[in-house]
């Protein structure tokens, strides 16, 4: 389940020096933790904290996110494009949460 | 029937749980409240506006999800480039949105997601600098319909 739960989009092939964009989408209902039940209740806080992105090992981007962000969150970026290997993508947040998914990129 | 006596108890009440919900921040932040938040960030260096772009449709619909792009001015170089784009609500329960650190291997310093606006309010966007001077940029968005708060809508 939690490889289908994200979807990255990373060109397959690109050549070195040239600026990619990197599209990130993940399943989660991000809880803001300000809804309340029709009793009045509180719904706990249930989001993604932190998305991570490395090429080859190499951390890239790092984004914080709060409760504003909406849910099945879609996060877009660029890097350039500068050795063959593969884009490592982690998302972690509330309640444990963990999502990794990766794409192999070949640079010509 | 809404008698004139009922009805100006109501908007008297009314009015009064407006002036007591922003005196007490109530569950939205206050325009005090981000900027308390952006120098969290800043520290006592001065926001310079310009150089950062912030995109989001001036109408809002369904405020659970708004599409938000920032882009910043920057050659990308290891000596001159962004380092961090954060972005800060007014009037959102929180005023803060998200925070992306980023390096000259970006390439180009821009970003884009979707995020909930709770209410008509003025959005900023301030990017830090690999010099450690800080720009901003800002959109004002129209909400018909509100997030964060409203049950039954995700």
């Amino acid at each position: 389940m939690a490889s289908a739960s994200a979807v990255v989009n990373v060109p397959a092939t690109t050549k070195r020096g040239e600026i990619i964009e990197i599209k990130a989408l993940v399943r989660h209902a991000m809880e803001t933790g300000f809804r309340r039940t029709q009793l009045g209740e509180a719904i706990p806080r249930d989001i993604i904290r932190q998305f991570v992105c490395t090429y080859n090992g190499v951390e890239i981007m790092r984004a914080e996110f709060h409760s504003a962000i909406a849910a099945n969150p879609l996060f877009t970026f660029n890097t350039v494009a500068t050795e063959s290997g593969t884009l490592a993508f982690r998302w972690t947040g509330d309640n444990g949460f963990s999502v990794t998914e990766s794409a192999a990129i070949t640079v010509v | 029937m809404t008698s004139r006596r009922n009805f100006l108890i109501a908007a008297g009440g009314l009015a009064g749980g407006i002036g007591l919900g922003s005196a007490a921040g109530g569950a939205h932040a206050t325009p005090d409240e981000m900027q308390a938040a952006i120098r969290q960030v800043t520290g006592q260096a001065p926001v310079r506006r310009g150089r950062v772009k912030l995109d989001m449709p001036p109408l809002i619909d369904n405020s659970n999800s708004v599409s938000l792009s920032v882009t910043v001015e920057s050659p990308m170089t290891p000596a001159d480039h962004v380092k961090a784009i954060h972005v800060f609500t007014e009037k959102n329960p929180l005023p803060n949105v998200v925070s992306v650190f980023l390096g000259p291997r970006a390439g180009r310093a821009s970003i884009a997601t979707r995020v909930r606006i709770a209410d008509t309010q003025t959005v900023t966007a301030i990017a830090e600098f690999s010099d450690g001077s800080f720009w901003s940029g800002t959109a004002s968005v129209v909400v018909t319909l509100s997030a964060c708060l409203e049950e039954g809508l995700i």
